[in-house]
């Protein structure tokens, strides 16, 4: 383990509070926000730059420690930027099916399939 | 070729991927890399997935550097919204906007953007009408909005993936 000097323990530690104080403010808006919609964006500061904060942290930390380019924290980078859609849109399909069945007043509704509402011809023979 | 093959960008993508997992390039963990990557595109095939068609995909490096931009940019805006607004944001809403992408592929890359971009979340993609439903969190200017996702985003992607 090296010594770390003086403008990478800043830089680092200005990016752990950085990215850690993102991720709690979208906690905070998670949990204070009044409607779900508004409530699912919270998180996504931190899979966004909450995330990229700390593993920048990481990344300049243990290249500093240990001498070498250390860089494999990108991995964590790219699997949490392609699954979070996933989740995010499972979450937000599922409320909006919940209060479309409901019949919410603010939610819109899906758009009308007029060809598929048209009765069928008689196919008996 | 397409037999051994029918993925590329994913096989090299987790060839990639295990070589900085495992912080080396010797010999062996190329080789254990190329075998999963194979490995994983074969199993893949039996999925039966449509190979994106590539047009102009040097375009994707501006794309990145754009939505990294915006990501900024919208951080920002979002962190600012939860601190003075802290209960209801004032003009949260949802919006419609019409898209021209069909591809899947595509269509899953601004999938990632506009997730990846808080303050604006996919809700539900209807594929017969082309229309996209998202919900904004500071929907000032709905024109604004729809601007920025087909002139910045789908743009770019109607030309990568031409």
């Amino acid at each position: 383990m090296n010594a770390i000097p003086l403008w990478g323990a800043i830089a680092f530690a200005i990016l752990i509070v950085g990215g850690a104080g993102l991720t709690l403010l979208g906690c905070i808006g998670l949990a204070r926000f009044n409607a779900f919609y508004a409530r699912i964006h919270g998180p996504t500061l931190g899979t966004s730059f909450g995330m990229v904060g700390i593993i920048f942290a990481s990344a300049l930390y243990f290249t500093l420690a240990e001498g070498r380019p250390v860089m494999h924290e990108i991995l964590i980078a790219a699997f949490v930027v392609i699954t979070t859609p996933v989740t995010l849109m499972l979450l937000s399909r599922a409320a909006l099916h919940r209060d479309r069945s409901e019949g919410a007043p603010d939610v819109p509704a899906p758009r009308r399939r007029i060809a598929a509402r048209e009765p069928q011809p008689d196919t008996k023979i | 070729m397409t037999r051994i093959l029918p993925h590329p960008i994913l096989t090299i993508a987790l060839t990639l991927f295990w070589l900085i997992l495992q912080q080396s390039a010797s010999v062996g963990n190329l080789i254990l890399g190329l075998a999963i990557g194979l490995s994983a595109g074969l199993a893949t095939r039996s999925l039966g997935l449509d190979k994106p068609k590539m047009g102009k995909p040097w375009k994707a490096v501006e794309l990145v550097f754009v939505v990294l931009a915006d990501i900024v940019r919208s951080n920002a805006a979002v962190a600012w919204v939860i601190l003075t607004h802290g209960n209801s944001p004032r003009v949260a809403g949802f919006l419609r906007v019409p898209l021209k992408l069909r591809d899947h592929t595509a269509l899953a890359f601004l999938s990632i953007i506009l997730t990846a971009t808080p303050g604006t979340v996919w809700l539900e993609f209807d594929e017969e009408a082309g229309e996209l439903l998202l919900h904004v969190l500071d929907l000032v200017d709905e024109e604004q909005w729809i601007d920025l996702i087909t002139k910045r985003y789908e743009r770019r992607l109607l030309e990568i993936f031409a």
